[in-house]
């Protein structure tokens, strides 16, 4: 018998609405849900450096918006690229860019390493911004979105919103799966005792260099991996991908989802998107839309005060209570 | 019984812009010994351990472990070839179980960088090794505990377990007593007593039962400088150190 509880049943209903939501809902929310899930790949990508590394970057940006030039810079003009080869190049070269940067950055610490990330990230942004390469402040079109071709067999059509949509429903699932495996290895556990305490781990033997190079280096292919992504569906790359706004949403997603917890990196993508569309609406705020800003910003500073483990962490408690049973049931805490 | 000389300081200086906080400082340990570093506040203990662990560069000197030249060695290096300190401030992971702590500890030994995959908790060799080193300070019933639930004195028992699950050959103790009541001080005196047995230990304490206690070698510094070394009754009966430390009975505790 499998036993009911609240919980599991929110989880199951929420995950059977994201799996049918593309079979309902208009052309619209599918793109803007696989924009969500998109957000909410970059932002696990992020989480692993500011909330299971201790590493506050503020430069995430930067790998994102490079393997975002990649599709568009080796994408042929009027025929789709091989998904098979345009990915895995977008990713690699995102992973080398956060290999030489993490070289130079991950040796500082606190508000210097803030600061190191965003100089590099804004640096990227200018060879951009400032350079015939990818067309400049104009930005570059992607005319037409990678083929998923596996031996003339096409199983996905990346053109088809649907299709796109389960396509990064995917890879958002095999991308959580993985960081949840590696949190829990080896490698991942290092990274929890440096977040706690960076001396004791290299006076008990750990080269502690190497392993935050190693996590800036798989945030950065997984922070590439949403870029790639979001070139495809916007078929449009233009320096703004790269600028430190970017890297300064990215890292409220994962503030207001709630550092530390893998599932708050997502729920904080979802949260950020879903209020930036609520309040950029002429439908709630009228003339006052276009200060979206303004209203979102102020959310997010209450958010953050009455939930200082953000969404993420107080859906945590509120679960914890309603799944309460007798201390018997050995229960297995997942960070 | 006491074997070859496993550590050896030559002419070790630590200054701190003007302030010459190890002076001079040439000392040796040997394996199975104790050898106890003791001296009046800011005479240079704590910078003398940091320098032997890595934690601090040093100015000048030299620091020879298994007659191989450390002094440029980060501590994670010393740590790998056999050093392994405790804080005077424990320093634990707080949020881990007792039994993580030194599970992570010894995870060190086994270098798993790019091990991405598997669960780091099916390392049986690894998980004994840890559960060794707390049965060794009495903390194995404990193991399941949040480190952060423990009291002050076992904290530093934990401390010392973390050490030995990284099996050192010299052990740096940084006043390990310190903050303990007695019953928990008489009880850690005892365990470093017995991991003498088979280890070198260079321990920095204040409390002088315990030193005379346990130390087979002691050198006493004052400011920065060694002012004498010998056995402890030797060190008892030297009029300088008498006269320096040892008279003014306010400084000890």
């Amino acid at each position: 018998m499998i036993p009911i509880s609240l919980p599991r049943t929110a989880l199951l209903a929420a995950l059977l609405a994201i799996v049918l939501f593309p079979l309902i809902g208009a052309t619209f929310y599918v793109q803007l849900g696989a924009k969500i899930m998109i957000m909410a790949i970059f932002a696990l990508s992020l989480d692993l450096l500011v909330g299971h590394t201790g590493l506050v970057s503020l430069g995430q940006a930067a790998y994102f918006g490079v393997a975002a030039y990649v599709l568009a810079l080796i994408s042929p003009q009027y025929e789709a690229a091989n998904l098979w080869l345009t990915l895995p190049a977008a990713m690699a070269v995102a992973a080398v860019a956060a290999l030489i940067i993490g070289f130079l950055v991950v040796r500082t610490a606190g508000v210097y390493f803030i600061m190191v990330t965003l100089a590099f990230a804004q640096m990227l942004y200018s060879v951009f911004h400032d350079t015939k390469l990818g067309g400049g402040s104009d930005g570059i079109y992607i005319y037409v979105r990678p083929e998923l071709n596996i031996a003339g067999f096409k199983p996905l059509d990346l053109e088809n919103p649907m299709q796109f949509y389960y396509f990064v429903l995917i890879l958002l699932a095999v991308v959580y799966a993985f960081l949840n495996r590696v949190l829990h290895a080896p490698f991942g556990r290092a990274l929890a005792g440096i977040r706690l305490n960076e001396q004791r781990m290299r006076s008990i033997g750990f080269p502690v260099f190497s392993y935050k190079l190693g996590a800036f280096v798989l945030a950065g292919a997984l922070a590439g991996l949403a870029g790639y992504l979001a070139a495809c569906q916007f078929g449009f790359v233009n320096p703004d991908i790269l600028a430190w706004q970017q890297s300064g949403v990215v890292l409220m997603m994962v503030i207001l989802g709630g550092m530390g917890r893998l599932h708050g990196a997502v729920l904080g993508a979802f949260s950020y998107v879903l209020l930036q569309e609520v309040f950029s609406a002429p439908a709630l705020l009228g003339a006052y839309a276009k200060h979206w800003q303004l209203v979102m910003g102020s959310l997010i500073v209450m958010i953050v005060l009455v939930f200082p483990h953000g969404i993420g962490g107080f859906l945590d408690i509120v679960l914890r209570r309603i799944s309460y049973r007798p201390p018997s049931s050995a229960r297995t805490d997942g960070t | 019984m006491t074997g070859g000389e496993i550590l050896k300081v030559r002419g070790l200086c630590k200054t701190f812009g003007g302030l010459a906080a190890v002076d001079d400082v040439s000392l040796q340990v040997r394996t199975g010994e104790l050898h106890a570093v003791i001296g009046p506040n800011g005479a240079g203990k704590t910078t003398l351990i940091n320098l032997l662990s890595g934690d601090l560069p040093p100015s000048s000197g030299s620091i020879l472990f298994r007659d191989q030249d450390i002094i440029k060695l980060p501590p994670e290096r010393r740590s790998h070839l056999g050093i392994g300190r405790s804080y005077q401030k424990t320093n634990i992971f707080l949020g881990f179980t007792v039994l993580e702590n030194c599970r992570l500890a010894a995870q060190s030994r086994a270098p798993r960088l790019l091990n991405w995959w598997r669960d780091a908790l099916s390392y049986n060799d690894e998980l004994e090794q840890a559960r060794r080193a707390l049965a060794a300070v009495a903390l194995a019933d404990r193991a399941d505990d949040v480190a952060l639930a423990l009291s002050h004195g076992e904290q530093r028992q934990l401390e010392i377990a973390m050490c030995l699950a990284t099996d050192p050959q010299l052990l740096l103790l940084d006043e390990p007593l310190a903050g303990m009541g007695t019953e928990e001080s008489q009880k850690m005196v005892e365990l470093i007593g017995r991991l003498a047995d088979a280890r070198a230990i260079l321990l920095v304490e204040h409390d002088m039962d315990a030193v005379f206690q346990l130390a087979d070698v002691l050198t006493v510094m004052v400011n920065g400088k060694v002012l004498a070394t010998g056995a402890p009754a030797e060190i008892r009966a030297n009029h300088e150190v008498q006269s320096a430390y040892l008279g003014s009975s306010d400084e000890i505790l």
